[in-house]
């Protein structure tokens, strides 16, 4: 089997857009029905694209998201250039946010983002460089 | 019991088109956290709320939830108006506070996955 893509896609989100906030996830999941993804599987990569955009509008300057689809997986990598996050062992903790009063009044803030990811894709990665910015890389098993 | 049954039954308030309203109801979620209600509602709940900006639109068409319910009589914004006919979301809602709303639903049937 070959590890070509047979789609790849990339899209660029701008931090603290929250007027476009959640599209290029829209257009993800439109793809990702189009190409004829399973229902179930496009429902979870919908939701971990979801999550990761909302951090960079929240969190980050700018990033951008690259949709592979291989005939094995979906792979979604969301590339930011923002602060970092300096423990990543605690922003995936369940309940750890630093939103500010402001966001979580619009009902972010629950620090479930990073674990919804997590429960949602087959595997993630995340790197991150305080003062750079962080690259999320999640894959869902075909 | 669908979307329709359960917003004549508590004089519920459709704010958005007729389409959708008849889902039928698998349960309800209460919350004003996003992330809390993507991680924890079901396809086909009622999600109960006071929370009005557009991503709650987002929140119910990923979740593919039933119905919004806003609570204390909180009214949409106008751009979560214009989301919700576009992803084609059913937005109600109650002049009751969540408390009572909820105890209402409950008495009607209405169950939370626990
Ligand atoms: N792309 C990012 N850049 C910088 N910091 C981030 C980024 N993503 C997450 N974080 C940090 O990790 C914390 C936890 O993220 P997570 O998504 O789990 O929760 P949240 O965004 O705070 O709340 P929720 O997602 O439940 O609305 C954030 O509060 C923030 O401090
Ligand atoms: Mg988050």
């Amino acid at each position: 089997m070959s590890n070509e893509p047979v789609f790849c896609q990339r899209f660029e989100i701008s931090g603290k857009d929250f007027i476009n906030a959640g599209k290029a996830s829209t257009t993800i999941k439109a793809i990702l029905r189009e190409i004829g993804i399973q229902p179930a599987v496009i429902r979870r990569a919908a939701i971990a694209c979801y999550e990761a955009e909302m951090n960079v509008v929240l969190y980050a300057r700018k990033a951008i998201i690259e949709l592979r689809v291989t005939p094995q997986e979906i792979r979604i990598r969301v590339e930011d250039e923002g602060d970092g996050i300096p423990d990543v062992g605690l922003a995936m903790q369940p309940g750890y946010s630093t939103a500010s009063d402001e966001i979580r009044e619009m009902g972010f803030g629950a620090g479930m983002g990073l674990p919804n990811i997590k429960n949602n894709a087959d595997t993630l990665q995340i790197h991150s460089v305080v003062g750079r910015g962080t690259t999320l890389e999640m894959a869902i098993g075909l | 019991m669908t979307v329709r049954d359960v917003a004549i039954r508590l004089a519920l308030g459709l704010l958005t088109e007729s389409e959708g309203l008849e889902r039928e109801i698998t349960g309800g979620y209460a919350s004003d956290l996003l992330s809390d209600v993507i991680a924890h509602s079901q396809a086909g709940n009622l999600w109960i709320t006071l929370q009005t900006h557009r991503n709650i639109i987002a929140v119910a068409t990923l979740k593919e939830l039933a119905a919004i319910v806003l609570v204390n009589g909180r009214t949409p914004d106008a751009d979560t108006l214009v989301k919700a006919r576009e992803e084609k979301a059913v937005i109600l809602s109650s002049r009751l506070p969540a408390f009572e709303l909820i105890g209402q639903l409950y008495q009607m049937g209405i169950r939370g996955a626990v």
